[in-house]
């Protein structure tokens, strides 16, 4: 975390079963101001449930949530698209959203030429954007992205992590991200959260700028935005993703 | 004079009906939520009947069985074990079989059941239109005071609980305004074809839209000019009143789909 920041949300020991199977147990996070938090971890971890418990939209079996009082969440969810039999224009979509100046905010995300567009119409990397737009004029003090870079191409990927990273200065907000990769997580993250069900482990990101193969792979520039996260167990994870001992995980290969 | 008196009366009536419905019907293609105006609109005869044998004004017996009806549906919106679409599929029907029943016992009223099947908009009177406009005024002040929650809802409703719209309070305050036009719509177009006057107008100009707003009024407008054309096709050619408002509301929407596809393709 860095050092200056003050917490923003806290989940303290939250524990969320739904019927009989146990989605997240035991798990501690803290997401300050003008920090990015990156929540990684594979299919099925509980990402997305632990993102919706700190929003207030699933309430934990056990723990607790803290929030800074009076502290304004921007959401961003899971989605690329609204449902075309609801005419929507991004004007219109902002002017419904909030009082604040709908112009700032699109040249803000660099969208100010979408304004007239219907939502229908916007690729996934526009839409994304129009979306937080969207979530800026409530001039949010954390950003909440539940995997905003899945269904977008490379190029608008970047262009995404690079706007993310200017807000976070610009505005100082706190920012909270779910990755679905395990390996590619923002060069500007401050801390990488590993989410399998418990926090697996948590900790600073390993730039990979120089790197070879992601230089090879997205370019040179490209590759200064990427980072790899070493990722360090001291256990070992079953088929089915119960903590196991690294001798038995071993044994049983 | 008494021609144009009931004429007037019931253009009044009609018009009344259609700029509550349409709006209101845009939510409900919005949220595709068709079928559950349908459920409401088929179990109002089970309300009808709930005011006949109680002896109150039917509009109210219509608005009270509609709002069972709407609580019913939320309180089984939990249960996990029957599916929303089997649910309203009983209580449309066991709605609409019990309010025939009933209304079969009640041998010493005489029941139009046909006007109340498919509506008799040409026989309303001046406290029909007090109900229509009262009812009227309260549904269509009320959408106006959830237009936005329950726009945002409509858009993303995880991404609006997250923003703090009271879900469910806004779905129980839409629903019940439902209920009421509904009960206000049951004269003119009778409970079988309510649900015609929500979404044909509605589907009939999304092509033409371009924001919610804008597909609301544009709405209003075709389903006030289906009631005034089918009025006059149902002086013209003596049909019944109310299918042929649905005639020329599904007309209105053939045009629709045609002059929004020439202006895709132009």
């Amino acid at each position: 975390m860095a050092t200056n920041s003050e917490p923003l949300i806290r989940a303290s020991s939250v524990d969320l079963r739904i019927g009989r199977t146990q989605i997240l147990s035991h798990v501690d996070m803290t997401v300050g101001s003008g920090e990015i938090v990156t929540l990684v971890g594979p299919n099925g971890a509980g990402k997305s449930s632990l993102v919706r418990v700190i929003l207030g939209l699933l309430a934990p079996s056990g723990g607790e949530v803290w929030r800074k009082p009076g502290l304004r969440v921007g959401y961003l969810p899971q989605t690329l698209s609204v449902d075309p039999v609801l005419p929507m224009t991004v004007r219109r979509l902002l002017a419904l959203a909030g009082t604040g100046s709908a112009t700032k905010v699109l040249a803000e995300v660099g969208a100010d030429d979408l304004t007239e567009r219907a939502l229908q119409d916007l690729s996934g990397g526009e839409f994304q954007r129009v979306m937080l737009a969207r979530a800026l004029l409530r001039d949010p003090g954390l950003l909440v992205l539940d995997e905003p870079l899945r269904g977008i191409d490379l190029g608008g990927q970047l262009a995404l992590y690079d706007l993310i990273g200017h807000l976070r200065r610009d505005r100082g907000i706190g920012v909270l991200m779910v990755s679905h990769d395990l390996h590619i997580v923002m060069a500007a993250t401050d801390r990488v959260v590993c989410l399998n069900q418990h926090v697996c482990c948590s900790g600073a990101p390993e730039a990979v700028s120089r790197s070879p193969e992601y230089a090879a792979l997205f370019g040179a520039a490209a590759a200064r935005h990427l980072a790899v996260y070493a990722h360090e167990h001291d256990h070992a994870h079953d088929l089915h993703g119960h903590v196991v001992k690294k001798s038995e995980a071993a044994a049983g290969q | 004079m008494t021609i144009d008196d009931f004429l007037v009366r019931a253009l009044v009536a009609g018009i009344g009906v259609a700029v509550v419905a349409a709006p209101l019907g845009c939510f409900v293609v919005w949220r595709r939520m068709a079928y559950f105006g349908a459920t409401l609109a088929h179990s109002a005869l089970f309300g009808v009947a709930l005011g006949l044998v109680l002896g109150f004004d039917l509009t109210l017996g219509v608005a009270v069985s509609s709002v069972a009806v709407t609580l019913i549906v939320v309180l089984f919106q939990r249960q996990k074990l029957i599916g929303g679409d089997t649910l309203l599929g009983i209580l449309a029907h066991s709605g609409l079989a019990i309010g025939l029943v009933v209304l079969s016992f009640l041998r010493g009223v005489r029941v139009d059941l046909m006007a109340y099947l498919f509506g008799d908009v040409l026989a309303v009177t001046p406290m029909d239109i007090a109900w229509i406009y009262g009812g009227g005024a309260l549904a269509l002040g009320t959408l106006a005071l959830i237009w936005r929650p329950l726009l945002a809802l409509t858009l993303h409703e995880e991404l609006a609980r997250a923003e703090g719209v009271p879900a469910l309070r806004v779905q129980i305050a839409f629903m019940l305004t439902l209920a009421v036009a509904v009960a206000i719509a049951m004269k003119v177009v009778g409970v079988l074809l309510i649900v015609s006057l929500l979404i044909i107008p509605a589907a009939a100009v999304r092509g033409l839209s371009r924001t919610p707003e804008q597909m609301a009024i544009l709405a209003a407008a075709v389903g006030a000019v289906s009631v005034v054309g089918g009025l006059f096709a149902s002086l013209r050619w003596d049909t019944p009143s109310g299918p042929s408002i649905v005639v020329v509301a599904t007309l209105v929407f053939v045009i629709g789909l045609a002059v929004s596809a020439v202006r895709q393709r132009a």
